[in-house]
């Protein structure tokens, strides 16, 4: 994965100082606790919704075990369409490759569409490198990007910014990129859209090549999918003479009938619509209409290993509707940067940790970033079990070490309890000598900073039983 | 009918009131209750703290123990989800490691058997009243684990309901986890704390006096936050209200 979010701390310290910034956390409960509700509305109209999240599963998994299969039957008819496939082991891999098309055309300019894939890849940081512009052309991925921030939601990459600092930044920053915000701008939607409204329309007429990911890739007919909002990502797909489409070789769907399957819970999912506003298509190119050459990158980066993985593999399944964050007790007060991925919430700590390996220190403690709530689990639209998959990391993470003290601690725990005599002796002491056990004891940390612990009580119940019941 | 008790590890050490409200309830109830003194803890922490070759031995201890029993009741939801739903994923991966089928075995004897109490209370002894008395306005919190893994549903908040004297409030929000989640609380302290603070915010917000829930370690965390605030309300497990009467009140 990019290197971009290396360095980021690891997700408790992380965690912390968005816990502790009170307008972040205002903006991230009022919107997920918006669209969560909207989205239990959305999904209660459909009476088989239990039937439509199975298909879903089924067809992904399905999909997943017969991959090398599919993916050759894609390449093929992507081919028979006028495209040309390339194959990327890695990020690197791919950003070279993408690189390499962009120079060919001559360009030094390139719009992009929203995609998931090429943040991972780190595309953009790659592309400028080598001397080109990447302009992103999702309203929200702009605001991320005129303000020199990273993402934090899957689906709603600035939902840490409000709308006053959102005009702030058209306001400071738009000029830099292209065509400047009026300075007299106010935070009303209806503005803040017009003026993203104007300055993107001169970047589509100008550009020359398309940068897109895909939300499906229809293996039978080479056709990819995108699911967008604003309409702004068509505009990347129509007009650019060479689109380049980046996208993860688990995005591949067996057959358009599948699509029907994805066009309900995608959108219901991820923004509590009954149909998505804009579904594009495309297949190769078309003489007259559309891009002249179509490439499709196909990116592996990790997904292989993760495939390999018999517990983890289900977090390929994820359709990207980012439901799980918005119902994520943890994701609503660490928000999406203390991740250090761009894929944040419970599918981050799941995806991430497989893609990407557990070695690095935030990696490993993406797995603990969970209460086990299980909320998560209960509205995925492809019936992940994120939490089953975050344990099973952290068996991974356990086995390579685990947290030093802990290892000790659970093996000792384990043992005391497989020998009740000396359980019972345990919690016999620490009930005789409770009138020395201080409220908030010096190092149990941070569990008293805010917590006080318990009484121990004068006698464990195993000895009350013993005494009123034998 | 042979019933035992399986009163949890954290029970055991630091809540015995509600292990003994839990018996003296079922007796009550006319439930001839058994202790199986070999018992200790379900696992659970080991599990989920990725430590599920240290949780094995315990699921063969609790099959061996609780050997012969018509129904093992607990209460707790969190350690009953961890029988019912955990217990047959450990038996699939030491199957799938080439372990053998004892767990599957130790896992299956266990499964069928075990109640929440609030579940052996609504679904095995067929009641709602349990003929309790408990003048105070109560909040129920239904733990995550017993929400979603083991679906109490309204089991709690029937039998909570039909206690004389109480007066019971919706919990806003009550779906949302209070930030405990075992190890979690330690792991990451400043989000379980945050997450501690909301839930007890809407707690309060409903001007109860009691919170209720179903599971200690849970009640331990929100409880403690509440004690640290010195707010004009305690945690308290639902075995102790239910146990409640007239006659001998909760004190």
């Amino acid at each position: 994965m990019s290197g971009t979010f290396i360095g980021m701390p690891a997700f408790p310290r992380a965690a912390r100082a968005a816990v502790h910034d009170a307008t972040l956390r205002g903006n991230l409960r009022h919107a997920t606790h918006t669209i969560r509700g909207k989205r239990a509305q959305a999904v209660a109209e459909l009476a088989d919704w239990q039937q439509l999240r199975d298909a879903g599963k089924q067809i992904k998994d399905h999909t997943l075990r017969h991959l090398d299969r599919y993916l050759e039957q894609l390449e093929r008819s992507v081919t028979a369409a006028g495209g040309t496939v390339h194959w990327a082991a890695d990020a690197e891999e791919a950003n070279r490759i993408v690189a390499g098309l962009v120079k060919a055309t001559g360009e030094s300019e390139v719009v992009k569409v929203k995609s998931m894939a090429t943040q991972e890849t780190g595309l953009n940081e790659a592309l400028a490198a080598e001397g080109i512009h990447a302009y992103e052309t999702d309203l929200a991925e702009l605001i991320v990007q005129l303000g020199d921030d990273r993402p934090s939601h899957i689906l709603v990459p600035a939902i840490h910014r409000n709308r006053a600092e959102i005009r702030d930044i058209f306001r400071e920053r738009m000029g830099r990129w292209g065509r400047a915000a009026p300075q007299d701008l106010t935070d009303e939607p209806a503005d803040l859209a017009e003026a993203a409204r104007l300055h993107l329309r001169e970047k589509f007429l100008r550009a020359k090549v398309g940068i897109s990911g895909a939300n499906f890739m229809v293996a039978e007919t080479g056709t990819l999918v995108v699911f967008e909002s604003e309409g702004n990502g068509r505009m990347c797909l129509t007009l650019p003479e060479t689109l380049i489409s980046v996208v993860g070789i688990e995005k591949t769907i067996p057959t358009w009938r599948d699509l029907e399957v994805f066009l309900q819970t995608l959108p219901r999912s991820s923004t509590a619509e009954r149909m998505n506003p804009y579904t594009s298509t495309w297949t190769g190119t078309t003489d007259g209409d559309g891009p002249r050459s179509f490439h499709l990158v196909l990116l592996d980066n990790g997904r292989t290993d993760a495939l390999a993985d018999d517990v983890g593999r289900q977090a390929l399944r994820c359709i990207r509707c980012s439901a799980c964050l918005n119902v994520c007790p943890v994701y609503e007060r660490a928000g999406g940067h203390a991740y250090g991925s761009v894929y944040p919430g419970p599918i981050g700590a799941i995806l991430t940790p497989q893609l990407r390996g557990t070695t690095s220190e935030i990696d490993a403690s993406l797995p603990y970033a969970s209460s086990l709530c299980g909320a998560c689990y209960e509205v995925c639209p492809v019936a992940i079990d994120i939490p089953e998959v975050l344990v099973h990391l952290r068996e991974k993470v356990a086995s390579q070490g685990g947290h030093l003290w802990e290892k000790a601690a659970m093996k000792a725990a384990a043992l005391a309890m497989d020998h009740p005599a000396a359980m019972a002796a345990g919690e016999r002491i620490a009930s005789r000598t409770r009138a020395l056990h201080p409220k908030r004891p010096p190092g149990a940390g941070a569990w008293t900073d805010s917590r006080d612990l318990p009484d121990l009580p004068a006698e464990p119940f195993r000895d009350w039983w013993k005494k009123n019941r034998t | 009918m042979r019933v035992a008790l399986f009163v949890t590890c954290v029970n055991d050490a630091v809540y015995p009131a509600t292990g003994i409200a839990t018996v003296k309830l079922l007796e009550r109830l006319g439930v001839d209750v058994a202790f199986p003194a070999g018992q200790t803890c379900c696992g659970q922490p080991q599990y989920n703290t990725g430590y599920r070759r240290e949780s094995e031995p315990l699921v063969r201890r609790m099959a061996r123990v609780f050997a012969g029993y018509d129904h093992i009741v607990t209460p707790s939801g969190s350690c009953a989800a961890m029988i019912r739903d955990t217990y047959p994923r450990i038996a699939r991966r030491a199957a799938a490691e080439g372990r053998g089928t004892e767990l599957t075995e130790a896992a299956e004897t266990l499964v069928p058997r075990v109640y929440e109490l609030t579940e052996f209370l609504v679904d095995v002894l067929g009641v709602s009243d349990v003929g309790a008395y408990f003048p105070h306005t109560v909040t129920y919190h239904p733990s995550c684990h017993g929400l979603r893994l083991l679906g109490l549903g309204d089991r709690p908040r029937r039998l909570l309901a039909a206690v004389k004297g109480l007066d019971l409030r919706e919990l806003p929000r009550a779906e949302e986890c209070c930030g405990f989640g075992g190890t979690f609380a330690l792991k990451n302290p400043d989000v379980s704390a945050a997450m501690g603070a909301d839930k007890v915010r809407d707690a309060t917000s409903t001007g109860a006096d009691v919170l209720c829930g179903a599971d200690n370690s849970c009640l331990m965390h929100i409880g403690g936050i509440l004690h640290r605030q010195d707010a004009p309300m305690r945690a308290l497990h639902i075995a102790e209200i239910l146990l409640s009467t007239e006659a001998e009140p909760h004190p």
